[in-house]
């Protein structure tokens, strides 16, 4: 499956553009990196592939096809800060099963414990909310997963046991992964291709 | 050495803040439901004894009797349990109406203005003059004070919901519903509810007092009540007549004594309001 962004220009406001005439494609056996600075609008741009932000120019396709809205949207974007996309009057038990029920083999191979299940979101750090977080975008209608700095606040040990989790399951399953950081040795690793932001957005 | 704040002192210095606080509800929900309780069990025709009237309060007759012989303190406690129920009825009404609006306000942008036009104009009319209005249009009696003074008092718990919903619609995990594939009602129902809950339940008892208050200020103007029914409105008004005559009793005890419930009533609000609080509520 084929997620293309065709000239894609958005501001937030009328005084300065972010986003200028930003294309990119992306194939779902494949691993992208997308490097930039601290707001350069990286995370706009995955808001707006993600269908968080409506009101662009330009198109975002899948396979050619616009992306229904209502549905599921197969295009699920993983936060930087998994704390705020949690609801905190949810046990994490309610929070994980939202999207879909993963498998007790997947819980395991990210390392999810069954005694957090039964916590509050704010009783957990913010590594293991990500692994939740993370496991939740996987269900199977999931085509792309938009990793938007999703492990910046954690340690090596666990950046390195999540990502490889995460690259697993997604090779297994065809899905496509856009990884967006400013760590290039992060994406050097972990990346088939690496894109700089300063060289698709035309400002 | 700095002193010891007061409530650390005396009986209760061993308990903790948050026991205190459970104390304190406890102890006015008790008291509230003993006055309820006891005046249900009341019969409201009390017998007339015109050898024993207009005596003033005694160790028998603790709030001195009235015109009638009837024992004041009896239709006190008769009167106040009708106003629990009337307020109990109304500040539940007008929560449900809050609630309802907050999440039609939450809908679309239309439905925003339209719930924010309906908030301005019931704020800009005078509660004693809309529930006088509505009361009598729904034919008195308990039916007619409770109905309005619930359309009356929803407007301030609807204006606090309908920003927290707004605020709880902008937050990342309904956005992140939404690409899940959920629908909106589903969101209301699932996500902003119970984080709304506490606000609803805490807004519902807040009221309590208003509506008993104004029910109370209704019937004694003669738009509330029928005049068998020895609401404390009913007693106060009647009062009136022989107050010039020194019967000081027959209004100071059951207005002292509504003062209190009402008081009550704000204690435990206030009290579950603090217990609430958001950083609080997981524990």
């Amino acid at each position: 499956m084929d997620l293309k962004a065709e000239n894609i220009s958005f501001s937030y406001n009328k005084k300065r553009q972010i986003l200028k005439d930003v294309s990119l494609s992306l194939n779902s056996n494949q691993i992208v990196g997308l490097i930039g600075d601290s707001g350069s609008g990286k995370s706009t741009l995955c808001k707006i592939i993600s269908g968080y932000i409506s009101n662009y120019s330009g198109k975002v396709t899948l396979d050619d096809k616009e992306i229904p809205d209502k549905d599921y949207y197969p295009v699920q974007l993983i936060f930087q800060h998994p704390e705020k996309t949690m609801n905190p009057k949810w046990k994490m038990d309610k929070v994980l099963n939202e999207a879909w029920a993963p498998t007790q083999e997947l819980k395991d191979t990210f390392g999810l414990k069954d005694s957090w299940l039964t916590r509050w979101p704010n009783e957990l750090s913010g590594g293991e909310l990500q692994r939740f977080s993370i496991l939740r975008a996987l269900n199977p209608k999931t085509k792309f997963i938009i990793a938007d700095e999703i492990s910046t606040m954690l340690d090596a040990v666990t950046q390195v046991q999540i990502w490889d989790a995460l690259i697993k399951h997604c090779r297994t399953n065809n899905i496509g992964i856009l990884a967006v950081s400013h760590d290039p040795e992060l994406l050097e690793v972990i990346c088939d291709d690496i894109l700089y932001f300063k060289d698709i957005n035309h400002i | 050495m700095s002193e010891m704040p007061w409530y650390n002192k005396g009986l209760f210095s061993s308990l903790n803040l948050r026991q205190k606080t459970l104390l304190t509800i406890g102890l006015t929900a008790f008291v509230l439901i003993v006055i309820f309780i006891s005046g249900t069990l009341i019969n409201a025709n009390l017998p007339t004894n015109f050898a024993i009237k207009m005596q003033p309060p005694s160790f028998e007759h603790l709030f001195g009797t009235d015109w009638m012989g009837r024992d004041m303190f009896i239709r006190t406690i008769k009167g106040l349990s009708l106003s629990i129920v009337i307020g109990l009825g109304a500040s539940i009404i007008s929560s449900i109406i809050a609630t309802i609006l907050a999440f039609v306000a939450s809908i679309n942008r239309v439905c925003d203005e339209f719930v924010s036009w309906l908030i301005d104009l019931f704020a800009s009319i005078p509660h004693i003059l809309l529930i006088m209005m509505i009361s009598i249009a729904l034919g008195k009696g308990a039916f007619g004070v409770t109905m309005a003074v619930a359309f009356s008092h929803w407007v301030n718990l609807t204006r606090v919901l309908r920003a927290e919903v707004l605020q709880i619609n902008t937050s990342e995990y309904v956005a992140l519903s939404k690409r899940f594939g959920k629908s909106k009602l589903w969101i209301a129902k699932e996500h902003i509810l119970p984080l709304v809950l506490s606000q609803i339940f805490v807004g519902t008892l807040l009221v309590f007092p208003h509506a008993i208050m104004h029910e109370s200020s209704v019937t004694f103007l003669g738009f509330g009540l029928s005049p068998h029914e020895p609401a404390v409105g009913i007693i106060l008004a009647e009062s009136m007549s022989y107050l010039a005559m020194g019967a000081w009793w027959l209004a100071f005890f059951p207005g002292i004594s509504l003062l209190i419930v009402v008081l009550l009533f704000d204690i435990m609000g206030e009290n579950l309001k603090r217990l609430f609080d958001p950083s609080e509520a997981n524990n």
